[in-house]
């Protein structure tokens, strides 16, 4: 993907700009007037959001859209980031392919510094007018106010006026783009389709939404940690293309070649070097600045001949289980969704690149039930809007069979219908995207794995789910039996026949013939509070062990009664002969939670038939 | 025996239903009733009344599950409402009886066809008929044209005799929902044969063209799936008069089931085949035959169509040669045709030509 880039980057040379823009409008996202409002937005936003984390402020973002002529609008995008230094402004955002970041392997939203300046120059072509951007870099600075345009021609910045002015704000960027294009809503390709999403997996962003009709939007942070900053890895030799590689051999200041290969990659050592240009046949102190094409080739080559440890995966900074449920649950909550789960797998790697995927299942309230389930895709905190066929993250649903964990899906392939909403997000140091402007996920076949790894024990979490609701309604219609009708049945019979009424306990006893365990979870005072209890309605005194399930987050509070064993992933107790007809109360709370963070039991019985027990599963061991 | 005498029986005979259930709970069993299972897998053909009965299959309604606690429930209750009727001295319909179990609390029905289902679970549970737990359908019999006097007790007590062709106007004579001996007697006929015509439009035909006098018949509606007191009228008819009886009918698969429950006896009512049906009952048409033969205009035939004729291969009523083959032509033709088709050759067609040709093909010459 770099060396496309670079390939457009010497394009770019023999071409005017506009013409290149003009011939890659497509890939740069700006093909149609619609896409060209949200891709603008979505580059604003992208920035200022990596700017915000990448300085520890929480983001606070202003997004308005005005509405100025027929077809024309003012894009503003306004944040309380660092700001930017006004020597670098016109360069920021009026050139295209600047960037801090095109080598660098790091996790962030932008990857290749296309995006703004390309949204710039087609407020340009669209408009004929300037960009205006405001920037302040802290309290005791002026703001500086710079109208510029991009000389299409040298692809260079030319600033048309420049002020200082003053600026309420103690720091932050402001941009203005006057912009031709089609402004809609009501879908979820659309400028407030996407903020919804970014404010999903980004919990601790505030992001205010000006519609042009005045409308007012808020989606509020549920959080007010920042994500732990992402580390900046060195590349992996695995995975590595001929291009990136020469480029970093000419670069490199080190002198020979063993010290380029130990210094500036990752995972190897001087020995791993020795042995991989040992291995490619090459004079271990030849100048890595004059490695000839060849050369990199045999090396290459070579990397995938020695075996290397896999890359630190410290570098990933997932969203968290707790978080993207608490994300979804605050942007989903106008459909009163029944159940979220969430889930997080550990980072893996491919072609010597870690990435880290997480998912989350909406399910039920007022989703549709009959139409296809909505597919929420997210690489490094950015939401995916087009091309949703060609992303793995599609692929990866296709291929699992939804049937047995209660969506519908013909022939067990294909994307699902139900009332959910799939989220799935990609976070890595490197994204393999199709195409340059990053609209879907590459096939990967390590990528599809571990999207269908997640997914699966999401939905197990939402199949365990569904059937507990249902062994639920069983047990309330056994509970109708036993205390309404057949007292009814007894009452009614003896009537007719003019008989005393016959007592009925042993036909109930014989009737439920189960253990009963029910659960309740509650919110009250900064803590979840889980009670569960267990009723005998066998005829015989039973004794087994109750597991409940605890969550990955959250502290373990008050046990009560003291429990027999306590571990991070679960309590147990010994239920020791609860008799016939008695009833055993159980609780825990969890500390350091919101409400809904955890808001069902899971429970297992060992030690009894599970057939005999309503409420909890067989345990199958930690 | 008495009506009196049949209904004091019935209440006897549904106590021991309450009973049953009483003792069970009494000596902490769950409660449970066992009623054949009443599906076209459990009827077998009975050599004897030469009609098809339920077969040996039961299905049990225990108290184990909800929908069988409430099934014993409404059973309770029902038992106790006749019984209070039959004490009072009242009848109702069977919609009626749908409408009063609004106030019996968690023994109410949902749908009449429940209670109507429990009716027939409890005629079969009894062995006793329905009209004699003072339980009436809401629909009356069809209606009859044909050289016949009945006689009939009204509801004064008085005997009346009729002539269902010269003391009745065009629509006919009309069954009333009794058709037993104390209410319905059958005096002179000169007819030759009984024939029963599924739709209305066609029986008007028959009537308008005079068919019942110039062919010595008479005619019976069926609307549609005829109601039991149109087979009980029949099949009286049928033994009393020694009167053979031709089905006619659209060319379609219901109307094959309507045959079926005239000649063979109903799934829903198997457990009183030997009271409805008339086993000696034949099928004049249309047949699929008649539609390649008489060149009819037809119909496609739909999913349901399709699937009712490939269920009626399955079902044992239609296991003969004639019926197999009728069912696989009309299968391969795709195709379905009414009576009143026949009116694509005019008016008297059907009195003149087919009905005629038809009779006389199944050697009947009139």
């Amino acid at each position: 993907m770099h060396s496309i880039a670079e390939g457009l980057a010497k394009k770019q040379r023999k071409i005017s700009v506009a013409e290149f823009f003009e011939r890659n409008k497509q890939i740069l996202g700006f093909d149609t007037s619609t896409r060209a409002l949200i891709t603008s937005v979505k580059e604003a936003v992208d920035n200022a959001l990596d700017a915000c984390e990448e300085t520890g402020i929480l983001p606070d973002i202003l997004v308005e859209i005005r509405s100025t002529d027929d077809d024309e609008y003012l894009i503003i995008v306004e944040d309380n980031g660092p700001g930017i230094i006004r020597k670098q402004i016109p360069h920021v955002f009026a050139r295209l392919l600047y960037g801090s970041r095109f080598h660098s392997l790091k996790q962030s939203r932008g990857q290749q510094g296309i995006g703004i300046s390309a949204a710039v120059l087609y407020s340009q072509l669209t408009t004929g007018k300037p960009t205006v951007v405001t920037s302040k870099i802290g309290d005791g600075f002026p703001a500086h106010k710079c109208t510029l345009v991009i000389d299409t021609k040298k692809n260079r910045p030319e600033i048309l006026h420049d002020e200082m002015t003053h600026w309420e704000k103690p720091s932050g960027t402001r941009i203005e783009l006057p912009m031709g294009g089609t402004y809609v809503r009501n879908r979820r390709q659309s400028v407030y389709g996407y903020l919804r999403s970014t404010a999903i997996v980004n919990p601790h962003a505030r992001i205010t939404f000006v519609e042009p009709n005045g409308n007012v939007t808020i989606f509020e942070r549920v959080t007010d940690k920042l994500p732990p900053q992402p580390k900046e890895i060195k590349p992996h030799p695995y995975g590595m293309e001929l291009g990136t590689f020469i480029k970093m051999a000419k670069e490199t200041n080190a002198r020979k070649l063993t010290s380029f290969l130990s210094s500036e990659f990752s995972s190897v050592s001087i020995q791993k070097a020795k042995s991989i240009v040992e291995t490619a046949g090459l004079d271990p102190s030849s100048n890595p600045n004059k490695l000839s094409l060849e050369n990199a080739k045999k090396i290459i080559n070579a990397f995938k001949k020695v075996r290397l440890m896999s890359p630190p995966t410290d570098c990933l900074s997932p969203i968290g289980e707790i978080l993207i449920k608490r994300g979804l649950r605050k942007e989903m909550d106008a459909l009163s969704p029944e159940f979220i789960s969430t889930d997080k797998r550990n980072p893996s790697v491919h072609s010597g690149i870690p990435f880290l995927v997480e998912t989350g299942i909406v399910y039920g309230g007022n989703l549709p039930s009959e139409e296809r389930v909505e597919i929420l895709r997210f690489a490094n905190r950015v939401p995916l809007l087009y091309q949703e066929g060609d992303c793995v993250i599609t692929r990866g649903i296709k291929n699992m069979d939804w049937r047995r964990y209660g969506l519908q899906q013909r022939g067990g392939k294909g994307i699902p219908f139900g009332p959910a909403i799939i989220l799935v997000h990609v976070s890595s140091v490197n994204i393999p995207f199709t195409s340059e402007y990053k609209k879907a996920i590459a096939n990967v076949e390590e990528i599809e794995k571990e999207i269908k790894l997640s997914l699966q024990q999401c939905a197990r979490k939402m199949k365990s789910h569904l059937s507990k609701k249902d062994k639920k309604v069983k047990t309330k219609n056994k509970f109708t039996l036993i205390s309404k009708i057949l007292p009814e049945i007894a009452e009614k019979s003896s009537q007719v026949l003019g008989k005393p009424v016959p007592p009925i306990d042993d036909v109930i006893t014989k009737i439920m013939n189960i253990v009963w365990i029910d659960d309740e979870v509650k919110y009250q005072e900064g803590r979840i509070i889980s009670t569960i209890s267990i009723t005998n309605y066998k005829n015989k005194a039973q004794s087994f062990e109750l597991y409940a399930a605890l969550p990955d987050e959250g502290l373990l509070g008050g046990v009560n009664p003291e429990a027999d064993e306590v571990k991070r992933e679960y309590i147990m107790w010994k239920i020791n002969g609860i008799k016939p007809a008695e009833k055993i109360e159980l609780s825990f709370q969890l500390l350091g939670m919101e409400k809904g963070d955890f808001d069902e039991n899971t429970l297992y019985v060992r030690g009894i038939d599970p057939v005999n027990v309503i409420g909890a599963e067989k345990w199958e061991g930690s | 025996m008495t009506m009196a005498e049949r209904k004091k029986d019935a209440v006897k005979e549904m106590l021991k239903i309450a009973d049953e259930i009483y003792e069970d709970l009494k000596n902490s069993r769950i409660p449970e009733l066992q009623v054949p299972s009443r599906t076209k897998a459990n009827i077998a053909f009975d050599e004897h009344h030469r009609v098809w009965k339920y077969g040996t299959n039961k299905s049990t309604r225990s108290a184990v599950s909800l929908a069988g606690a409430y099934m014993l429930l409404r059973t309770i209750y029902t038992i106790d409402f006749i019984k209070k009727m039959i004490e009072q001295n009242k009848s109702s319909t069977l919609r009626e009886m749908y409408y009063i179990s609004e106030g019996w609390g968690e023994g109410k029905f949902s749908t009449q066809s429940d209670s109507d289902r429990l009716a027939e679970d409890l005629e079969i549970l009894t062995k006793k008929l329905r009209e004699d737990m003072s339980l009436r359908p809401e629909e009356d019999g069809a209606r009859v044209m044909g050289d016949l006097v009945v006689e009939e007790i009204t509801r004064k007590g008085e005997k009346r005799k009729i002539h269902c062709q010269d003391d009745v106007g065009d629509s006919g004579y009309s069954i009333p929902y009794n058709v037993e001996k104390e209410k319905l007697k059958f005096k002179e006929t000169n007819a030759k044969i009984i024939m029963a015509v599924e739709t209305g439009g066609m029986f008007d035909r028959l009537v308008e063209n005079g068919f019942d006098e110039k062919r010595n018949t008479i005619l019976v509606h069926l609307k549609g799936q005829p109601a039991r007191s149109t087979r009980r009228f029949i099949k009286r008819l049928n033994e009393e008069k020694n009167l053979p009886v031709i089905v006619f009918t659209d060319g379609d698969p219901w109307s094959y089931r309507i045959f079926a429950s005239v000649a063979y006896g109903a799934i829903k009512t198997a457990h009183i085949s030997e009271y409805l049906a008339t086993p000696s009952a034949e099928f004049l048409g249309v047949t699929p035959s008649d539609i390649h033969n008489y060149d009819l205009p037809t119909d496609d035939l739909t999913n349901e169509d399709i699937s009712a004729l490939k269920s009626e291969l399955s079902d044992p009523r239609f296991h003969d040669e004639f019926w197999e083959n009728e069912i696989k032509l009309q299968l391969k033709m795709g195709k379905k045709s009414e009576q009143q088709a026949l009116a694509k050759y005019g008016l008297d067609y059907v009195t003149d030509k087919y009905l005629p040709e038809k009779l006389s093909e199944m050697g009947y010459e009139m």
